[in-house]
């Protein structure tokens, strides 16, 4: 089942730590959407009071349409799959997956039916008997989130779910929980620190930075076309140039661009794997300081004739022939200006 | 000489005074006090075994069967008694007081530890006294008419353990209680649980191991202590430690003292046998 | 459920203090009976138990023997875990149980069994074999205590000493000592405790010259007294204040 979320002016202080101001947000049912950022940030305080584990100093939390801000964790339709998976350690897989809905009065022979379904559809069928600890971190994982969907919540609160596994498991499970979510269709709320996971697994990222959110929208909008210089730089490796507004355009350190700026000045973003040997954008000459190969790209720095101690990042394709020292022409495409950072 | 047999060498010169030390003055009394068990008291002189007769006397003779029988009783009341009052009284203290408060909380909890032993047994018979507080509050509320003797039965002797030994296990089962990750209340709050069932269902199992562990701790520190009994019991049941101090005071019966102290020995090796297979649990 | 979790805490607070309370306040009773009714103030019972010599005596050797015995037993458990950890000595998992072993056994059989080793040697009841005694029961302690603090990153810098020339001794004294100073020092203060309340071992092998419990028990044989209250209290009191004071300068160095 499924539901959307609604929070509204949600305000959350600490004591006097204020850790988020005034948070509006709206999720689609059966939207599967990451609240991104770095720790501090706010994501996992936003989680929580989802889930009724914190109750907001101001503000209301709807779930498809009823105010839930002071319901306890019982009595809401989420269910949480925590960090440390909190596995019952006394208890084998089944009567953990069960757990939820022994909770509801669901009679035993019914409830270990689904529970062996839904071990099933995570891949552990098998081991329904066994104990959390025989497992791996893996499968303690699949295990966590069985239990959380057995009882067909509304919506699913995924805590870093994946961070203690490694690379290869991790990728794996983003494919698996992306491939469950659109079958269950329930609404997934996950939250990380990893903007690469969160690209892979939401529908739209939210990122957020000191209790604001910075940016919502789909992984290409906040990718592609970032609303802020801190989002922008959060979600991947960013080129960073000042430019100033000068008659019809642009004036930078690499010269006058022919792009709109605002009166105030701002920031022109340039992605690595956006500058190269062609672009709509013409960067003027620029020397090859050094090189790496990364296996699907060169690493290069290039420094502009014209700005020679500005540094230039650059992802080149996996052919190309280069040799520190050399002169070449520089293009860029997908430019984005952004305002200044307002001082903190 | 190898770099390893230097290295084995010197290890064993460093092990060596504590492991002296140990079988002088653990593993040779040890033995002695087996093989004194083994002989029999003929007048004033010791006559060297081997002999079973002590033990012989233990199981027919009523007086020491009822000691054994004394020890194991209240032994097995103060456990249960005081793990039944403890564990409450740490989980109320782990969750239900302010995190500001709880250090305070169980500082007075165990407050009494700092008295000594000797002297927090006999602050006991200042209470249950005939004068003493409970009784004379008591008369004065007008509950009671005459006071009732507890002092020197073996009521006195269960109150001081317990009171012992509720601190005890309040200590032991908090901080197992503290250590335990939060999200398995959360999480079993989140799947539907009322407060009653997350305990119940989830944290009272999770800290029986703590609990086996104390429990069995209780039950070896109880049946050896001399002081509890002595001061509270009174004469009319004795239990095994006291039976041994006997032997050894009034009659110089080293044999049967340590014929009976072999029977202890015993009877808390069967306990941890009991015990054993709760003592680990897999953490996840 | 609040209201029903207060009142245990509260009834159990009450059963746990009663004793304590009626200790500390019919120390200074003004009359013959530590009991009620409360006839007045007063601090004779605590000049007199001052006054005490004997009972001053049995003080000063309690600290005798728990500092003697506590210190001795904490070389030797520093010296064995440094032996066991260091390196695989064949049988290493029995010398282990062996050093444990101890404090598996009641003291009553730990006294038993040394009164009538000594006893049948000639050694007299004394300090001296009491203190022998209390090294017994507290070795196992210190050894587990050292040997659990002595971690990888330990035996990493003893390996780096060495291979900077330094001897075993030295190894010893100077690098590994320093780095465990705190296991040290919760053995040593954990040794002293139960070596200073310690009643059975001290009772049994003791003769003239004996520790606070034992003359605190025989002052007991005399009957309900204030001045038992007094020497009780004042111990209590001493013991809560060393607590009092090892928290707030414990407190400051975390804090700083």
């Amino acid at each position: 089942m499924t539901a959307e979320v609604r929070f509204q002016a949600i305000h959350h202080r600490f004591g006097t730590f204020t850790a988020l101001h005034r948070v509006d947000l709206t999720i689609a049912p059966g939207e599967f959407i990451v609240l991104l950022g770095p720790s501090g940030c706010g994501k996992t305080t936003l989680l929580s009071i989802l889930g009724g584990f914190v109750t907001p100093t101001q503000g209301k939390v709807l779930i498809n349409g009823k105010d839930m801000t002071h319901v306890p964790p019982r009595g809401r339709p989420t269910t949480t799959m925590f960090q440390d998976y909190a596995l019952f350690p006394h208890m084998s897989l089944r009567d953990n997956v069960a757990f939820g809905l022994r909770m509801r009065g669901v009679a035993k022979t019914p409830r270990r039916d689904r529970a062996q379904e839904m071990l099933d559809m995570v891949g552990l069928g098998d081991k329904a008997e066994r104990r959390p600890h025989e497992l791996s971190g893996g499968q303690r994982q699949r295990v966590a989130l069985a239990r959380a969907l057995a009882v067909s919540p509304d919506v699913l609160l995924l805590d870093e779910p994946l961070g203690a596994l490694d690379l290869k498991l991790r990728r794996q499970m983003q494919d698996e929980l992306k491939a469950i979510q659109r079958r269950v269709g329930t609404t997934f709320v996950h939250v990380t620190h990893d903007q690469e996971e969160a690209m892979a697994v939401a529908d739209r990222i939210v990122v957020m930075n000191q209790g604001r959110i910075e940016h919502c929208g789909t992984p290409e909008e906040v990718y592609l076309h970032p609303a802020s210089l801190f989002s922008a730089g959060f979600m991947g490796e960013m080129n960073r140039i000042p430019v100033t507004a000068k008659g019809m355009g642009a004036d930078s350190p690499l010269g006058a661009l022919p792009l709109p700026v605002a009166s105030g000045g701002g920031v022109l973003c340039l992605r690595p794997e956006n500058i190269g040997f062609a672009g709509e954008l013409a960067l003027g000459p620029a020397r090859l300081v050094d090189t790496g190969f990364f296996g699907t790209h060169h690493r290069c720095h290039f420094a502009p004739l014209s700005a020679p101690d500005l540094r230039l990042v650059a992802h080149l394709p996996q052919g190309a022939v280069l040799e520190p020292g050399r002169e070449v022409q520089l293009y860029a495409s997908n430019p984005v200006i952004l305002p200044h950072e307002a001082a903190a | 000489m190898s770099i390893e047999q230097t290295e084995r060498r010197q290890g064993a010169a460093l092990v060596a005074p504590a492991l002296l030390w140990t079988v002088a003055f653990f593993v040779l009394p040890f033995a002695a006090m087996i093989w004194m068990s083994l002989s029999h008291l003929e007048g004033r002189e010791v006559v060297s075994g081997p002999g079973i007769g002590n033990y012989l006397r233990i199981f027919t003779e009523p007086s020491l069967l009822r000691g054994i029988r004394v020890s194991l009783e209240i032994t097995a009341i103060v456990t249960v008694l005081s793990v039944i009052l403890a564990w409450p009284l740490a989980w109320i203290i782990a969750t239900r007081v302010p995190p500001k408060w709880r250090r305070l909380a169980l500082m007075l909890a165990v407050l009494p530890f700092w008295t000594s032993y000797v002297v927090r047994s006999y602050s006991w018979t200042l209470v249950l006294g005939e004068n003493g507080i409970v009784m004379q509050g008591l008369i004065q509320l007008g509950l009671l008419e005459q006071p009732l003797q507890i002092m020197a039965t073996r009521t006195a002797t269960i109150i001081g353990f317990v009171h012992f030994f509720v601190m005890l296990l309040t200590l032991t089962i908090y901080s197992n209680l503290v250590q335990l990750s939060p999200n398995y209340a959360r999480a079993a709050e989140d799947l539907g649980a009322s407060r009653w069932q997350v305990i119940r269902l989830v944290i009272l199992p999770l800290t029986l191991p703590g609990v086996m562990t104390g429990a069995f701790l209780t039950f070896v520190l109880c049946i050896g202590d001399y002081i509890t009994p002595q001061i509270l019991g009174g004469n009319s049941e004795l239990t095994l430690p006291q039976l041994i101090m006997l032997q050894l005071g009034r009659r110089g019966d080293y044999p049967m003292a340590s014929a009976l102290a072999v029977v202890l020995m015993v009877l808390v090796t069967l306990a941890y046998a009991a015990c054993a297979r709760w003592l680990k649990m897999e953490r996840v | 459920m609040r209201i029903l979790s207060w009142a245990y805490l509260v009834l159990l607070f009450l059963f746990i203090l009663l004793p304590v309370g009626a200790l500390v306040v019919f120390s200074f009773q003004d009359g013959r009976l530590p009991v009620p009714p409360f006839k007045g103030f007063t601090l004779e019972w605590y000049a007199k138990v001052i006054a005490d010599r004997d009972l001053m005596a049995a003080l000063w050797n309690s600290f005798l023997v728990a500092f003697g015995s506590s210190a001795l037993a904490l070389v030797l458990g520093f010296l064995a875990a440094s032996g066991l950890a260091r390196v695989a000595l064949p049988g290493s998992v029995l010398l282990r149980g062996l050093l444990i072993a101890p404090m598996t056994v009641s003291y009553l059989i730990i006294a038993l069994g040394l009164l009538q080793v000594f006893n049948a040697v000639g050694v007299r009841p004394s300090l001296l074999s009491t203190g022998i005694g209390h090294v017994v029961i507290n070795l196992p302690l210190c050894f587990s205590i050292i040997y659990a603090a002595m971690g990888e990153h330990q035996r990493n810098a003893l390996r780096a000493a060495r291979d900077l020339g330094a001897r075993e001794w030295q190894v010893l004294a100077l690098i590994s000592a320093p780095m465990l100073a705190p296991a040290l020092a919760a053995a040593f203060f954990l040794s002293v405790t139960f070596s200073w309340d310690e009643f059975i071992i001290a009772f049994l092998l003791t003769r003239f010259d004996v520790t606070l419990p034992v003359e605190i028990w025989s002052m007991l044989r005399s009957g309900l007294s204030p001045a038992t209250n007094a020497i009780g209290s004042l111990v209590f009191l001493v013991s809560v204040a060393v607590v009092v004071t090892l928290e707030f300068t414990l407190f400051r160095k975390s804090r700083s």
